[in-house]
């Protein structure tokens, strides 16, 4: 995904740019709204994220004037202040949600995911992997003419493997992008999610593999 | 926060007793000042009345041949006639000697000028009023003295004395009543302007602190003028507070945000096991910390909110379900369902930034503690008088003893090691609840397990 990283702390906007790369997205950073403004004429971008504090004004003012020009890109607003002082003014004027900082990155991509959803988005989400159709934005896969709905988790694998067939992926990398930090989880949870995963896609002509030793990667036949 | 007010004595009730004291003693005074007008003038005219008829006495006397000669005067005993029928008596005196009338009827006591003389004395157990006058005659060449007493009865004056009284008490009462309700609606219109500046006052909502605006009367101009000041000292302060509050959450949230995105790119990138141990424990705590630090700002908004809470109606189905909508996906990263369960519309009076807080906060803990792959169900309906909003898990559960000193500050539940909170959740929603006049039910889920909180505002 193509993202617009619009915040003024340099150094949180650079971590948070390098953190974003490592998921593999694509991101643009403003330090300032007249910044933003040139990027938004030049790129479409997949989702937007605005810091409301900015030097050269307020995030909202910067929604308010683009609402119209930004069409349907949602915009998700990063804010550092009290949740209760906030309010929901943000939502009001056109973000469609926003996320406190510090944010954990596994709740940004929830939060995109459900904007994105909610907008509908486009082909882009759809993989055909063999005879398999994948659509991560609604979360369905489709094995011949039987879709099934999946589970957030099981979702989040999938699109994983599914970014790099015939890759290998150890459990620990799995497990570090599946479980928020706050959560203990073991190695184990892994098996359970890829149990269901290859019970998904039974009849397929996809298939988890397990590689002894090193994780598990997806194969098409 | 109403505080008592000691109210001594009341201006009203200060003004009406001035004003019917001097409304009293005036009337008093007016009785008396008629009374004693009229008595002066009624005993001026008797004594006018009499002098005139003694005199016409006096003239008609006179001396022949050493005798004294003479004819009663009709008209004098007429003029006192005319006067009431107050009856009469005289004496005569012709040198020093009683020669006709009453010889019981004293003579005034001798005075050395010729002018009439006045008494008042009782005269035959009667009050009379008696003049005595003289007149000098010559007599074979050598002066002689006619005296003359004429005395009046004073039954005629004091009827009218009495009469002239009467009006002059229905005139004074009549003066004072009018005073009274004169002073009454004086005392009710001086008073208003501070009745209308009370109630304009009163009337506000508690975000209300503009300036008293409406002409009042000079005298509480000064009384205003310092009230509005201290309204803006107020506001001032208030807003520096809110101010303060997010701002401090600023300062803190985004260096705390750099090291923890930091942090997680190092995690992401080393490949040693205890390394990548040490790195989580760093994250947990960056996580722990800026929760603290957020909850504890949250909760010091909540009460400089609460202190001065905004009334407005609260629609709170459409508040849940904003709520579930928001945190939702967060619910989802853990596979949990998050379900919302509209039995009535309902709605409350309050500050609906806090009512939100409040939720978000019980549904935060809710799919903390749950299990993965469970469901937590909101339900808003209305019960026993109160709008309800339930949350049911099906997590962990409250522990078994002090559940309700779970609401106290910091503390957290005997359970719960392992997951990240700052132990001030349920502390914000039950003070949120409580400064709606609701309430904060926490409790175990009676079938199954898992955690039951309940969230009650009154009705509106």
């Amino acid at each position: 995904m193509r993202f617009l990283l619009i915040e003024d702390n340099v150094s949180l906007a650079r971590a948070t740019v390098d953190r974003l790369s490592l998921d593999g997205h694509v991101i643009d950073h403003a330090v300032c709204l007249a910044d933003a403004d040139s990027y938004i004429a030049t790129a479409d971008y997949d989702l937007i994220l605005l810091d409301i504090m900015l030097p050269d004004g307020d995030g909202r003012s910067f929604l308010k004037r683009h609402r119209d020009a930004l069409g349907s890109t949602p915009v998700i607003a990063t804010t550092a202040r009290s949740e209760v002082s906030d309010r929901v003014g943000i939502l009001d004027l056109g973000a469609d949600d926003y996320i406190t900082k510090p944010f954990d990155f596994s709740e940004l991509e929830a939060r995109c995911r459900a904007v994105l959803r909610r907008r509908g988005g486009g082909a882009s989400n759809i993989k055909i992997l063999g005879d398999v159709r994948f659509d991560s934005l609604s979360g369905t896969l489709r094995v011949g003419d039987n879709t099934l709905h999946l589970r957030n988790r099981e979702l989040r694998l999938f699109e994983i493997f599914a970014a790099a067939p015939e890759q290998i992926f150890s459990k620990s990398k799995l497990l570090d992008r599946l479980f928020p930090y706050d959560e203990e989880a073991s190695e184990n949870a892994i098996e359970v999610y890829v149990g269901r995963l290859r019970r998904h896609l039974q009849g397929s002509r996809a298939e988890i593999i397990t590689v002894r030793g090193l994780g598990y990667r997806l194969s098409i036949e | 926060m109403s505080g008592t007010v000691h109210s001594r004595g009341s201006i009203r009730r200060r003004l009406m007793v001035q004003l019917l004291l001097g409304a009293a003693v005036l009337a008093i005074a007016l009785f008396f000042i008629v009374q004693s007008l009229a008595r002066q003038l009624a005993e001026e005219s008797q004594d006018h009345i009499l002098a005139a008829a003694a005199s016409a006495i006096l003239d008609a006397a006179s001396v022949r041949q050493g005798e004294l000669q003479l004819d009663l005067p009709y008209s004098a005993f007429s003029m006192l006639g005319n006067l009431s029928n107050d009856r009469v008596f005289y004496a005569i005196h012709f040198d020093d000697t009683f020669v006709t009338g009453y010889d019981d009827l004293p003579l005034a006591l001798e005075s050395n000028n010729f002018g009439p003389r006045f008494v008042t004395r009782l005269f035959r157990s009667e009050e009379v009023r008696i003049i005595t006058a003289e007149r000098r005659l010559a007599s074979a060449g050598k002066p002689v003295t006619v005296e003359v007493a004429l005395a009046q009865t004073r039954d005629g004056q004091r009827d009218q004395l009495n009469w002239i009284s009467q009006t002059a008490a229905t005139l004074g009462a009549g003066f004072f009543v009018s005073v009274a309700v004169l002073a009454f609606l004086a005392a009710r219109s001086s008073i208003s302007p501070l009745l209308r500046l009370t109630e304009s006052v009163g009337r506000r909502g508690p975000q209300d602190l503009r300036p008293v605006a409406a002409p009042v009367p000079s005298e509480m101009a000064p009384l205003v003028a310092a009230l509005n000041r201290f309204m803006d000292r107020l506001k001032t302060s208030l807003s520096r507070s809110e101010e303060f509050i997010a701002d401090a959450a600023h300062r803190v949230r985004t260096p705390l945000a750099t090291v923890r995105t930091q942090a997680e790119i190092t995690y992401r990138r080393v490949e040693k096991e205890e390394n990548r141990t040490s790195i989580r424990e760093m994250i947990r705590a960056i996580d722990e910390s800026s929760r603290a630090a957020g909850q504890m700002l949250d909760h010091a908004m909540v009460t400089l909110r609460t202190d001065h809470l905004e009334q407005a109606v609260v629609d709170l189905n459409t508040l849940s379900a904003e709520m579930v909508d928001r945190l939702r996906p967060m619910a989802e990263l853990r596979d949990i369902d998050l379900v919302l369960n509209v039995l009535n519309k309902v709605a409350t009076v309050g500050d609906a930034i806090l009512i939100q807080g409040a939720l978000r906060n019980i549904l935060d803990n809710a799919i903390k503690y749950s299990s993965t792959d469970s469901t937590i169900t909101l339900s808003v309906s209305q019960n026993a008088g109160w709008a309800q909003l339930k949350t049911n898990d099906q997590g962990i559960g409250f522990p078994e003893n002090g559940v309700e000193a779970l609401k106290n500050r910091y503390a957290r539940g005997a359970n719960v090691e392992g997951v990240v909170g700052s132990g001030l959740g349920l502390t914000i929603a039950d003070e949120v609840a409580r400064a709606h006049g609701g309430s904060l039910n926490i409790a175990n889920n009676t079938e199954g397990p898992g955690a039951c909180v309940t969230l009650s505002f009154p009705l509106c």
